[in-house]
């Protein structure tokens, strides 16, 4: 990759987490608890999106962000107070300076951001709004001076065609360094070699001032530098030469025109520098630093990281999951061999325990705080809350807690639905919340917690809660339950999560964006979780996530079918039972449904499906395993035997031999045999096309 | 050719640009992210030909820096480039008060870096 496109990545990535600090400091400030250094963070993250950003050229970005540092500044130099009216602008302003850098990384259309910027400027003190600095060099001191070069008239002989030579200038620079040149780290020597790369120099050194030796100061200045400069076209040139030591050094530029007497020497204004700068900050600030290394709590100790190629850590996760199947493998064959009695089987023991340490060490590498994503949701909530005219609030609980970077690549989206459908469906309108007697302002509530193996991610309001009467009639309405149907509170709370269902009576553009609860579902069962609702009506409504910690590996129930052992993903499996004869009935020429305690589903051989050697294709001597898909429905599955349920390492094999429909991945038991890890919706899902597809499943394995 | 240079600067992009241009030209690059991270990554280095810093920076900013630098280390008198987006004098005029060499204005242009250290380092 361009090193320089790698670091636009980079440079994205940063923007995120500046982005993410910015966002906190400033909710900080507007609970009032923002110290100077969270003010100071949210300054610099500003500043260095700003500065990142006018690298590339994102001067649309860069502009944004030069109003909104110019008002962070006001705020750190307590110029402007930030009262909570000021915050709130900051607010809308860091959620535009988002849409920024994401206009700047995704394209897209241009970001309304009129409104916001002309509240900035307002701020920042209504007049001086320096327009947009943007990407381009700013203007060196130096500009006002530049050179306008004169057109000499040479002559009228100098013919016409002929291209003359350029006469070019030359320069008689008269160069006496102050002391402080030196104190800074510069060099006249350097100065005079670059002056030397303008054209030719001759140079010479006035020694006139240096005092006896004994009178000498090591650290005073004494020299004086004559220099002639020849051929040197321009001005400004030999100006940026001296920039650097502007204000520690007399110096005179003046140009030697060799015709006209009259050379008219120009004065170098010097640039004064104040001696009396503000220091006394800086002083305490470098001081602060041991006792800030005593008192822990005024300055938070950095944690030292590394950042790793997710690549790298994914052949680690892939190599102990393999050490861990072989170890499997190993201690099954010893304890075949020796007595039970025997010390290997203690040792085996041993290795058993280091490696579940071992593996659970390594994929912890994989996990992160949830607290990326969780950080986004305050400004979803405050837009959501100003689109649908409600008060909300949010309340952070367990941002800490970790879980694999996949998982939570993949937790933003149902959880901007689901906190979009809280305020949306949820929260009550602020005067019908008054007239309720609940305060105006309602409350959303993201936690996340560790439970047994797992993650749970809850997102509650204090609602009005779900209307289950109202609920019933749309879902007797719409065909999804019978008119008749005898249902719990539970379920009917679950019916929510049916495709196509909305309670609100008008779809509104917030949560009703033609995608439902049903999706937030599928989007969950597909990382391998669940998702639950509790309501009370008046009161509000929770919604449970529950998530493995990570996707490497798998809870499976393990089948036999014929000479085959497969897997089936834990979480999409509703229960298993032995048919009964009677309960089975013919459907068509091939298929078949299953009763189950009056309600028919489609059951399917899996030994026929997948058409394995050796495999039962008697369905009423098989265990049925009941099992449910997002969207598709539920359907029961016909194995030969289980085998057991236990936790597998998932191999993709997709990279190899590509994607098989009804096949998401493999594993390897702990006896060293391949198994297939079925792909549930898949499975289901080619199925449902039509009864007839096993015959295709068998030609394609013929082929 | 071939000077050791320090960069402290606290955003990833920047250093990594840095990085680029000045490894780029075959120079050595050392790094840190603010300012008390130069300070320890200087007393191990030692002495080096070029310091370049940016300064706003957590825990101790570029001015900070500088002045401690100055004050009295190994490398009292080693040039330093100020990084800044600013263009404003007064940003300039502290950091030169606190001792800075030069400044290189950000976006910088690596031709531009480059002859900036060239002007303070031999």
């Amino acid at each position: 990759m361009d090193p320089m496109e790698a670091i636009k990545q980079t440079f994205f990535q940063e923007c995120d987490e500046l982005l993410l600090a910015m966002e906190e400091g400033l909710i900080a400030m507007e609970n009032g608890e923002a110290d100077s250094e969270m003010i100071n963070a949210v300054f610099r993250a500003v500043h260095s999106i700003k500065g990142g950003g006018g690298a590339f050229g994102f001067d649309v970005l860069v502009g944004f962000a030069h109003i909104f540092e110019n008002v962070m500044d006001l705020i750190r130099s307590d110029k402007l107070n930030p009262t909570p009216d000021v915050v709130k602008v900051l607010l809308r302003a860091g959620d535009k300076l988002s849409d920024h850098v994401a206009l700047a990384r995704d394209g897209g259309i241009d970001v309304q951001d009129s409104e916001v910027k002309a509240e900035l400027n307002q701020l920042a003190g209504g007049g001086e709004e320096e327009d947009e600095i943007g990407g381009e060099a700013a203007p060196s001191e130096f500009d006002g001076l530049s050179f306008m070069p004169v057109q000499i008239d040479i002559g009228d002989d100098a013919p016409a065609f002929m291209s003359l030579e350029p006469e070019l200038p030359s320069w008689r620079i008269r160069f006496t360094p102050h002391a402080g040149l030196y104190a800074k780290a510069n060099e006249p020597y350097l100065l005079i070699r670059e002056l030397g790369m303008l054209g030719a120099l001759e140079v010479t050194a006035d020694l006139s001032a240096i005092p006896d030796l004994l009178a000498i100061e090591p650290e005073q200045a004494y020299l004086t530098w004559n220099a002639v400069l020849r051929d040197c076209a321009d001005r400004s040139k030999i100006e940026e030469v001296f920039e650097f030591v502007s204000g520690d050094c007399d110096l005179d530029i003046s140009e030697i025109v060799p015709e006209l007497a009259v050379a008219e020497p120009v004065m170098e204004e010097v640039l004064d520098a104040p001696a009396s700068a503000v220091i006394v900050d800086l002083v305490t600030a470098a001081e602060k630093k041991p006792v800030a290394a005593a008192a822990s709590t005024a300055v938070e100790v950095v944690k030292s990281t590394i950042r790793v190629d997710l690549d790298k850590v994914d052949r680690l996760v892939n190599l102990v999951g393999e050490l861990v199947i072989t170890q499997a493998m190993l201690s099954q064959r010893i304890l075949e061999t020796t007595s039970a009695q025997s010390t290997i089987g203690t040792g085996l023991g041993e290795l058993e325990h280091l490696l579940r340490e071992l593996q659970e060490a390594v994929m912890a590498i994989r996990t992160q705080p949830v607290k990326s994503v969780f950080q986004r949701m305050p400004r979803l909530v405050r837009e959501t809350a100003a689109q649908t005219g409600k008060e909300a609030h949010l309340e952070i609980e367990g941002e800490a807690t970790e879980v694999d970077k996949t998982v939570i690549e993949r937790l933003g989206e149902p959880l901007t639905h689901m906190i979009r459908n809280a305020i949306d469906h949820g929260l009550e309108s602020p005067e019908d919340r008054v007239a309720a007697g609940k305060p105006a302002e309602g409350t959303v509530k993201l936690s996340a917690e560790h439970r047994g193996g797992r993650i749970v991610i809850e997102v509650s309001d204090d609602g009005r809660g779900i209307n289950r009467a109202k609920v019933r009639e749309k879902a007797i309405e719409r065909g999804v339950i019978a008119a008749n149907a005898n249902l719990s509170d539970e379920e009917i709370d679950n019916l929510i999560f049916l495709p196509g269902f909305s309670t609100a009576s008008q779809v509104s553009n917030i949560s009703g964006r033609g995608v439902g609860l049903d999706v937030v579902r599928r989007n969950i069962n597909d990382l391998g979780g669940r998702i639950t609702i509790s309501s009370v009506l008046g009161k509000g409504s929770k919604f449970s996530l529950t998530l493995p910690l990570t996707l490497a590996v798998l809870d499976g129930m393990i089948v036999a079918v014929g000479d085959q052992t497969f897997v089936l993903p834990l979480s999409h499996i509703v229960e298993s039972l032995l048919p009964k004869q009677s309960d089975i009935n013919a459907f068509g020429s091939t298929g078949m449904l299953l009763n189950v305690r009056g309600v028919y589903v489609p059951l399917i051989s899996v030994g026929r499906l997948l058409n394995v050697r050796g495999a039962n294709y008697d369905v009423t001597s098989s265990v049925v395993i009941l099992v449910e898909s997002e969207g598709i429905g539920r359907m029961a599955l016909a194995v030969d035997g289980i085998i057991g349920q236990r936790q597998v390492v998932i191999k993709s094999f997709e990279s190899n031999i590509g994607h098989i429909d009804g096949i998401a991945a493999a594993t390897i038991l702990g006896d060293g045999r391949v198994a297939l890890i079925l792909d549930i919706d898949g499975l289901v899902a080619g199925c449902r096309e039509g009864v007839a597809r096993p015959i295709e499943y068998q030609q394609a394995a013929g082929a | 050719m071939g000077k050791t240079i320090l960069t402290v600067d606290d955003s990833r992009t920047m250093r990594d640009m840095l990085r680029l241009a000045l490894s780029g030209a075959g120079h050595t690059v050392i790094q840190a992210d603010d300012g008390v991270h130069g300070v320890e990554v200087l007393e191990n280095a030692g002495l080096v030909d070029v310091i370049i810093t940016d300064i706003n920076m957590p825990r101790m900013d570029g001015y900070g820096f500088i002045e401690h630098v100055r004050r009295g280390s190994a490398n009292k008198m080693t040039p330093i480039l100020v990084l800044t987006t600013e263009s404003e004098p007064a940003k300039k005029t502290r950091a030169r008060d606190a001792g800075a060499t030069g400044w290189i204005v950000k976006p910088f242009d690596p031709e531009k870096l480059l002859a900036a250290i060239r002007r303070v380092s031999p």
